[in-house]
């Protein structure tokens, strides 16, 4: 195992998030706290709670994974997108490092980040509302596993984009929609019937429920099934990620 | 022969369907400047490509020092240094980060007394704490150098190294190479100056469309294929190359207004065959009244040697 390589990406990483602070931290937690202000205080505050949680807190969950799902999957296909695009990518495809080491080094700076930036969230949420989580290791547990599944799934975007509107569209256009419809402001069970049922289709509801059962206790389709949703969405990833490297798709001609 | 790279029937197909190697041999022997001279598109920069691990071989065998480099990629790779033909670099990075981050890339403990002279042999040192996207292209290519030494590589490529290079940038590159040289590392370098590799290189390959077509010692290259040629013209026209001259292989041009030899190898420029032979031919045609305007003799460089192949294999 060559750690002082993975170390030396993974610190490389995490040094890009301080040059690039304002959009990787700073603009985030300021779009968040406007959430606040606007759903969960003005408008939260007409509110019926919600399985007997407060809107305010409600909403805190979804919104910590609007931040972490994008921010997870632009950091990670940015990490490696851009030294395939400036040409840099060859240092790292001639040093003696595996694809699980270069891997660890990407994926594993993009999920400290994100982690990081829930956290944050997390924190800045706390000074709009007051909540307790019931569940915080599972909370924690969550929010990691999520991390690293978008982060391995923007490793990949990274390395199939051939230009950089294809890196800001999925997250843009596919991610963050399907997280305002995941029921980041809304129960699931509040839907008509119907589009109940297409919600479904949708993962993100289940990550979003999954992670507000670890906040709150309550669960519109269950912790089992979330845990188990993430797990698989896991394991597709790292699959993929496999696949990759064994063909050295998009890095080695 | 002591070989530290070898190379056994490489091929490289590209998905265009284009065979950019045809079945390459080549082996390098370890201490060697070794430059690979041919003209654009020849397979230069693919043939590095697969020995570093940027791409990959459609067939053959590569072992660095031993190791393959398919099976044992970590230990091969370690051993390398490249220095790429494209000027690539981490924009937003400082020089002395960039240089570091490469050392621990390959696996080297840190080490700032050897970065630091790295910098220094590169007169990198007072830019350490620049970024690299406010230098000038002759200092980035500085940069992509120190880079490739900073794990103390065994053998360094270096890919097209001065095209596009100033004067001094190529000065000073020759001098490290030719440091690193004395201190044993092997050194494979690319170029179509041919000038350089007749300046600096122990051995000469040629590659063409894919394939080497010669690889041989500079000097044994320029001995077998270089000549001299001399030519005296005549302020009189002759009709016939003039008694006791006959020794000499000597051509009168059809005017017959100029007398010409030409003699095989290195050796002609360097010991006294080739004067001795001019000044007997002098006396002789002052001996015999023959007046002469001008005397030329030039030695036919590695340039004519290199355009003769790659000529002959079109
Ligand atoms: N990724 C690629 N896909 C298809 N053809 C390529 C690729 N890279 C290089 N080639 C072709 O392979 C040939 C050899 O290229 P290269 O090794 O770069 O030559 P050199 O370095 O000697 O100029 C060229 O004709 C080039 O067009
Ligand atoms: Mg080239």
């Amino acid at each position: 195992m060559n750690f002082s390589a993975v170390r030396a990406i993974y610190l490389f990483e995490l040094a890009r998030t301080w040059r690039t602070l304002f959009q990787s931290i700073a603009s985030p937690v300021l779009s968040t706290a406007l959430y606040f202000v606007v759903f969960g205080s003005a408008i939260g505050s007409r509110m019926q709670p919600i399985d007997g949680v407060p809107y305010g807190a409600f909403i805190v969950p979804g919104l910590i994974l609007l931040a972490v799902l994008t921010e997870s999957v632009s950091n990670a296909s940015f990490g490696i997108y851009l030294p395939r695009f400036t040409g840099t990518i060859y240092e790292i495809l001639s040093a003696p490092i595996s694809a699980f080491e270069v891997l660890l080094g990407f994926v594993g700076a993009a999920a400290t980040k994100s982690v990081l930036l829930g956290l944050i969230i997390f924190v800045t949420a706390r000074l709009f509302v007051s909540f307790e989580l019931v569940h915080p290791l599972w909370s924690l547990c969550f929010l990691v596993l999520i991390s690293v599944t978008f982060a391995l799934f923007g490793f990949i975007l990274g390395l199939w984009a051939d230009g950089f509107e294809k890196l800001q569209i999925i997250p843009l256009m596919v991610i963050s929609p399907l997280t305002f419809l995941g029921g980041t402001f809304y129960s699931i069970d509040m839907l008509p019937p119907l589009w109940r049922d297409v919600a479904l289709f949708n993962p993100i509801v289940y990550l979003v429920d999954g992670f507000r059962w670890a906040f709150y206790g309550v669960a519109a389709v269950g912790p089992a099934i979330s845990l188990a949703l993430t797990l698989t969405m896991l394991a597709v990833c790292i699959g993929l990620v496999v696949a990759i490297f064994k063909t050295g798709y998009r890095l080695r001609t | 022969m002591d070989n530290v790279l070898s190379v056994e029937n490489l091929t490289k197909t590209y998905a265009t369907g284009f065979a950019a190697l045809k079945g390459v041999d080549l082996s390098i022997r370890r201490g060697e400047i070794f430059a690979l001279l041919g003209p654009n598109g020849a397979g230069k920069t693919t043939l590095i490509g697969i020995v570093c691990g940027l791409v990959r071989a459609s067939g053959g065998k590569v072992t660095v020092d031993g190791f393959d480099i398919a099976v044992d990629y970590r230990s091969a790779r370690k051993k390398i240094g490249l220095v790429p033909q494209e000027l690539a670099t981490n924009m937003f990075e400082t020089v002395w980060n960039t240089t570091v981050f490469s050392r621990g890339l390959f696996g080297k403990k840190a080490n700032p007394a050897y970065v630091e002279k790295v910098l220094r042999d590169l007169s990198l040192w007072d830019k350490k704490d620049a970024n690299i996207r406010a230098l000038s292209g002759g200092m980035k290519r500085r940069v992509l150098i120190a880079k490739a030494l900073a794990h103390e590589p065994e053998i360094l490529f270096l890919d097209e190294p001065t095209a596009g290079v100033d004067v001094e940038l190529r000065r000073d590159m020759w001098e490290m190479v030719r440091k690193l040289r004395e201190s044993g590392v092997t050194i494979i370098l690319t170029t179509h100056y041919i000038e350089e590799a007749e300046d600096m290189a122990d051995r000469i390959g040629v590659i063409d469309k894919g394939e080497i077509i010669l690889v041989e010692e500079k000097h044994a290259l320029m001995r077998r294929l270089g000549q001299t040629r001399v030519c005296v013209s005549l302020t009189q026209k002759l009709d016939a190359i003039p008694e006791g001259l006959f020794d000499l292989p000597l051509t009168l041009s059809p005017d017959g207004k100029s007398l010409s030899f030409t003699q095989m190898g290195e050796s002609a420029g360097h010991d006294g065959s080739k004067d001795a032979s001019l000044a007997r031919l002098l006396k002789n045609l002052i001996a015999q009244g023959v007046d002469f305007a001008s005397v030329q003799s030039s030695q036919s460089s590695l340039e004519d040697i290199f355009i003769d192949l790659v000529g002959k294999s079109r």
